[in-house]
């Protein structure tokens, strides 16, 4: 007999919270913070969209003031990259390389203490912009974040102590994928540290390609670590060292705050600007232009594998490919600085324009392997896991040319700092390309996470993938041609100067915004609301692995 | 194909890339559709594995070899240093306050304009817009170091500057408007009257 909406609502569908794992359980808690941030920053995307529309704009004015409006600014992305995408991806990651690996995860209690460093830190930020209104935006610009003279000390600290939080839980998730990469225990028992280690950057898929040229024998048939988790060895390189970047200009930043807290009034000019723009942009780029695009390939990788049942298409190309993905992130920094007339002309045109250039080969090849992998599976069925992966590669194969064009030193001249590198590229490549791979990912694992449940409509899964797809490609196409007129990204516009864009970002905005409540309502009322305090219970079973025995 | 001012190029690059997006957007589709269906797709076109790479290099190096001919900023602006500029001026910021050495300051079209834009201790942004809001032109202001920008104006009428960085709240007051917006701050003549009204 059908349940009705109330019963529905407290049981849920069939999801009994008392069978999960310690893993199982690790995993979800991640996920349901990652989706409480993902709202929170809906929110306040749509708080900002309201702002610079004042025809329909029924925020109290407060909204409108320059301090709380910067504030939003600035906590949006933390409160987007880090409390929602990290978060979703770390835990994934943290399931799935026991999976691939067949080992059990190094530390579930590590795993935990991430995703409460990542929670706490996110919430710390937040409440620095909201409480005292520190504003100096995610860039940092030197020396912006200690300028004392326009921002409270106290919001400072707790800001840079929350952003730290959240590094020190990335270098866990960081350990714990490491530990678990090279244990040898299970299949990797007779591995050699060495020989996990070349497979982890692909070198053997660089080594079968030169055997097959020169007639050699493949260098290895069967790699130590499967692709999937060549890219998430390869995209957490990045990861550490972006966490060590930020971790690094949070400290100056700290010194500095603290010193002012004690009396002292440091030169903030001994630290050149310049030289820490080069330095925090090459550690920000990392998140961008490194670990977001080889995880996505990876991800792209495994989703086709598993939907198809069959092998990858070029593997060995994707495993090269991957490796050159990495060289390519550390070196392209500099497309950020084509506008800084004192960067080195030689640096704008290496590391800016010709080896960024190199992201449109990577990510192309990318999309070409999966869906060459796709296609010779066909015919397959329209299931919501490859109608995600699909929307994912529309994402980045809008978002990712787009970057490429501003990252020319002709058009980064009118279209640095406008809404359209803001919209065109990287909200449509993280809202329709990063999150709908995600999406495809959480249906792929949804079984496998919560003992196959059943979700409770699949109407609302369509709804929300119509919505969200719509939403996101729509909101990004029009802000994005605000850009295109003049309209820059960090800047406060009260006197409706672009309106019209502004309102029909607003009407796409609202449909990403409803498509987020209705995925939200489908997996409450799939798990219920005992289930899901129930994921936040300590596990009966303590096992870290998913699939395999421990021994 | 060259293009004289950035309305020109901004044009031309949305009609391009929105016949990109429709076309990446319709092939996807197409291809979502034909992966469900039994029966083989015909597909209008094949295109080989190092003909797909080819392309992605092609388009890569070829889009900078393009905008380096079509746009003519671009080589003025890496030769700047041996260009010798038919005015020059030079603009401080400080405290989110500009100082102008004129307003407006007064060129002609086509002459080579240098602007020398220095601060002692916020990042800041120097842009310029035309009366419709688009932009014309910019860069970023790092303190403590030489910024500087050459620009030919293949255009008249007057320009507003925006500061294009963020440098805190302070740049507003507490009812949102912009401190460092300069109405008119540039100037531009000897156009044809149809370039002037723009």
């Amino acid at each position: 007999m059908q349940k009705g909406f109330i019963s529905t609502l407290i049981n849920g569908t069939n999801f009994d919270h008392r069978e999960l794992s310690a893993l199982q359980k690790m995993v979800l808690r991640a996920v349901v913070m990652s989706f409480l941030f993902f709202g929170l920053l809906a929110i306040e995307g749509m708080i900002m969209r309201l702002v610079v529309t004042p025809s329909i704009n029924p925020l109290p004015d407060m909204f409108n003031h320059p301090s709380h409006y910067f504030s939003i600014m600035t906590v949006h992305p933390i409160v987007g990259i880090f409390g929602s995408t990290y978060q979703l991806v770390f835990a994934a990651f943290m399931f799935l390389v026991p999976y691939l690996t067949k080992k059990p995860l190094y530390s579930v209690k590590l795993g935990n203490i991430v995703w409460i460093l990542i929670t706490v830190g996110t919430a710390l930020a937040w409440i620095a912009a909201f409480i005292w209104h520190y504003a100096p935006l995610y860039t940092l610009y030197w020396p912006l974040p200690a300028d004392t003279k326009q921002f409270q000390t106290i919001g400072g600290i707790v800001f840079i102590v929350g952003v730290a939080l959240i590094m020190l839980g990335t270098l866990g998730f960081i350990y714990n994928i490491y530990a678990t990469i090279f244990a040898r225990v299970g299949i990797h028992k007779n591995k050699t540290t060495k020989e996990l280690l070349i497979s982890g950057f692909g070198i053997d898929g660089m080594l079968n390609l030169w055997h097959k040229i020169t007639g050699k024998p493949p260098y290895s048939k069967e790699p130590a670590l499967a692709l999937p988790v060549v890219a998430i060895f390869r995209g957490t390189v990045d990861t550490f060292l972006d966490a060590i970047v930020i971790l690094a200009a949070g400290i100056l930043v700290l010194v500095y705050l603290l010193a002012d807290a004690g009396g002292l009034s440091w030169d903030v000019h001994a630290v050149d600007s310049l030289l820490y723009k080069n330095f925090f942009w090459w550690g920000l780029d990392l998140v961008a232009d490194g670990l977001v695009l080889i995880y996505v390939a990876g991800s792209w990788y495994l989703l086709a594998t598993i939907i198809t049942g069959q092998k990858l298409f070029m593997e060995n190309v994707a495993r090269a490919a991957l490796m050159l993905e990495l060289l390519v992130s550390w070196m392209v920094w500099s497309h950020h600085l084509l506008a800084d007339q004192p960067q080195p002309e030689m640096m704008k045109l290496v590391s800016g324009e010709m080896v960024t250039a190199f992201e449109l080969l990577t990510q192309g090849l990318a999309l070409f392997i999966t869906l060459v992998t796709l296609w010779r599976a066909r015919p397959l069925k329209m299931t919501p896991q490859l109608a995600y992966l699909l929307g994912g590669l529309v994402g980045f194969g809008l978002a990712v040319p787009a970057a490429i064009i501003q990252a020319d030193m002709g058009m980064n001249r009118v279209l640095h700092n406008t809404q359209w590198i803001s919209f065109a590229h990287f909200h449509i490549a993280l809202i329709v390309g990063l999150y709908m791979t995600l999406y495809s990912a959480l249906y792929v694992l949804w079984p496998m996470v919560t003992n196959n449940t059943t979700m409770w409509s699949k109407k609302l899964t369509w709804t929300h993938f119509w919505l969200y797809l719509i939403g996101g490609v729509g909101m990004g196409a029009f802000a994005g041609m605000g850009g295109l007129h003049g309209m820059l990204r960090r800047h406060l516009y009260l006197n409706g100067e672009f309106n019209t864009y502004m309102v029909l970002a607003a009407i796409f905005g609202t449909m990403v915004l409803v498509a987020w409540a209705l995925f939200l309502l489908n997996v409450v009322m799939s798990v219920g609301i005992k289930g899901l305090i129930g994921i936040f219970l300590p596990a009966r079973d303590k096992s870290a692995s998913y699939g395999i025995e421990e021994n | 194909m060259t293009f004289a001012t950035s309305v020109e190029l901004l044009k031309f690059h949305t009609v391009a890339y929105t016949i990109y997006a429709l076309l990446i957007i319709s092939v996807i589709a197409w291809f979502a559709y034909n992966l469900t269906r039994k029966e083989k797709a015909k597909t209008a076109v094949r295109i080989p594995f190092y003909g797909y790479i080819a392309f992605l290099v092609a388009g890569g190096v070829g889009h900078h070899i393009f905008t380096y001919n079509a746009i003519p900023w671009v080589s003025q602006d890496i030769m700047r240093h041996e260009i010798k500029p038919d005015y020059v001026f030079d603009i401080k910021v400080h405290d989110h306050k500009w100082k102008f050495p004129q307003l407006p300051m007064k060129v002609e079209a086509g002459k080579k304009v240098l602007f020398n834009v220095s601060t002692d201790d916020l990042t800041y942004g120097f842009g310029l817009f035309r009366q419709d809001g688009t932009l014309v032109t910019q860069m970023q202001v790092i303190p403590h170091h030489k910024n500087d920008l050459l620009w030919t104006f293949n255009e008249c009428g007057k320009f507003n500057v925006y500061p294009t960085e963020y440098s805190g709240p302070a740049e507003y007051d507490e009812k949102g408007k912009d401190l460092m917006f300069v109405k008119d701050a540039f100037e531009v003549t000897g156009c044809d009257e149809k370039s002037a009204k723009r």
